[in-house]
């Protein structure tokens, strides 16, 4: 017989603390749609997806009501669109992005992510021109997520990319200026992308997945939350271990749906992805847990190592609690989406530099930040060099998903609403890195030796 | 198949029969009852089974919440295998 404490812990992990799982995504393979007519790739792109992901949307909210779990967003991942667009004679990547988007809402799902290129050594064909098209195809769609692997550890940084994707992203902001900037929160720059990342804006199907496989990201800052405020005074050896358990249920419930979503559907479980995804709902934050472990605030001196002790035990709860993790795991610190670091990046205790130094040690990046309206393409594609290279050097993944705030300044805010929240625009260094970036070229791939 | 039945909120007269009177109309049979104070809250926990039941659970859930509301309590109806998942290895 269960016990009666266990079973009240799990009632008020849901009800009380936002326990849910993030995601169910569905990865699909679109490599067998290429043709060298985009008409008819799109339309072969159109009905694979709708004829694989035509149930998800309903399975997903039955297991939601019969397992008692919230199941916050239904996705879809496809290959980097840039691989299929490649076969077209016509590489009309704004026509491939609508078919996409026609496709999501047929299926149902809140984000379809793929709009993708994998550029870390060099542009192949099709990526010049899905990248290019990307601020166009973010501005007159709204499911589609986007993103561009510029720098690997194995491959080095793909500067020409870096320089490219500043002005990408400035230009996604400008054509959608009149909807809060929405596009570049669609835009991720990635170092070390996972194949397998059920969370958007960065999900894709990478080419050695299977042909459709399922993917799902847990959640539950809030719940870490809750068990550190009930430990009291313990040291950190005792939080780190409570943090694990803690972990270790919550991707227990992920790898229950995870394998009822892929039962039901008929479709391989791929990954669980162990990530505490916040939202800007109150108790729902990552930030807060580091202010639970002793910090005034989230971005004062010790930030960094709260992190990194956050970090590494959700990895290590989650781990035994699931038959396959992937995916980008761990902490993530989007500030607009996080309570807690709104609330500090308004009074001014976290910085852009600390989150950058975070970035070293959390599961991503740069991510949902939103800079001055005027900050110049080559400021952000600096941005992005660096975040890339902490990735390339420790061999994680790093990202950027910064929004320039076209017409705003410092201390003015963007509001983006749902699950990407809103924030105020944060100060950059205005001395200029112009010469810098626009060398192009690449940086070579780092020792992998003589590790200091 | 088994689910468990948490009701939890102020203690009052005919809980265990309202509840009890949803589970047989549909042919739902209680295993096991307990029942605590929690917080000064009163809880109930009945595992069920539910292979019998003669609606789909999901609909079954959904009348128990609307039920606990009427009577301002906190009904849930959540698959056993949440539970075990969750608490044993």
């Amino acid at each position: 017989m269960l016990n009666a404490r266990d079973i009240l812990e799990t009632i008020t992990m849901i009800q009380d603390e936002h326990l849910d799982v993030r995601t169910i995504t569905m990865g699909i393979s679109l490599l067998d749609c290429c043709h060298s007519d985009i008409d008819v790739m799109c339309g072969k792109v159109y009905d694979k997806i709708t004829r694989y992901a035509k149930d998800l949307v309903r399975t997903g909210e039955q297991i939601e009501k019969e397992l008692g779990i919230p199941i916050i967003n239904k996705r879809i991942s496809v290959t980097p669109a840039a691989m299929i667009l490649a076969s077209c004679d016509n590489k009309d990547a704004v026509k491939l992005a609508k078919t996409l988007e026609k496709a999501a809402v047929a299926c149902g799902v809140n984000f379809l992510g793929g709009f993708s290129a994998l550029v870390q050594k060099g542009f192949g064909p099709g990526d010049r021109e899905l990248i290019e098209a990307i601020p166009e195809a973010l501005s007159v769609t709204d499911h589609i997520c986007s993103s561009v692997n510029i720098g690997s550890t194995k491959t080095g940084i793909n500067m020409d990319a870096v320089g490219l994707m500043g002005k990408v992203v400035r230009k996604s902001a400008e054509l959608t200026a009149d909807r809060d900037c929405i596009g570049p929160a669609k835009l991720v720059v990635f170092c070390n992308a996972p194949e397998d990342n059920p969370f958007m804006a960065g999900a894709f199907h990478g080419a050695g997945e299977p042909d459709c496989v399922i993917n799902v990201g847990v959640s539950g800052p809030g719940v870490v939350r809750a068990a550190l405020a009930k430990a009291g005074d313990c040291d950190l050896t005792a939080v780190a271990d409570l943090i694990k358990k803690t972990a270790f249920k919550i991707t227990r419930m992920g790898q229950l749906v995870a394998t009822e979503a892929s039962r039901r559907l008929g479709v391989p479980f791929g990954i669980v992805d162990l990530s505490l995804a916040p939202t800007p709902a109150i108790g729902d934050s990552v930030a807060h847990i580091l202010e639970e472990m002793g910090l005034e605030c989230c971005g004062c001196h010790g930030t960094t190592a709260a992190l990194a002790l956050l970090n590494d035990a959700v990895k290590k709860g989650g781990v035994m609690a699931s038959s396959h993790v992937g995916g980008l795991s761990g902490a993530f610190i989007p500030v607009t989406e996080d309570a807690g670091m709104i609330d500090a990046a308004r009074c001014g205790c976290l910085t852009l530099n600390k989150l950058e130094a975070m970035t070293a040690v959390c599961s991503v990046g740069l991510d949902m930040i939103n800079i001055p309206g005027d900050t110049p393409a080559e400021v952000i594609s600096a941005i992005i060099a660096d975040e890339a290279a902490i990735g390339m050097v420790n061999s994680k993944t790093t990202a950027v998903r910064v929004i320039p705030a076209i017409g705003k300044q410092v201390g003015e805010e963007l509001s983006f609403g749902g699950l990407l929240g809103s924030g105020p625009v944060m100060p950059l260094s205005t001395y200029s890195p112009a010469k810098f970036i626009s060398r192009g070229g690449r940086i070579p791939a780092p020792m992998q030796s003589l590790k200091n | 198949m088994r689910a468990v039945i948490t009701v939890i909120g102020k203690d009052m007269v005919g809980i265990l029969a309202k509840v009890s009177a949803e589970c047989s109309n549909h042919n739902i049979n209680v295993l096991e009852v307990t029942q605590s104070i929690l917080q000064d809250m009163f809880a109930m926990i009945m595992m069920v089974d539910i292979t019998k039941s003669d609606i789909p659970f999901t609909e079954f859930s959904d009348m128990l919440q609307k039920a606990g509301n009427e009577m301002g309590l906190s009904i849930h109806a959540m698959h056993e295998d949440i539970f075990n998942a969750m608490h044993t290895i």
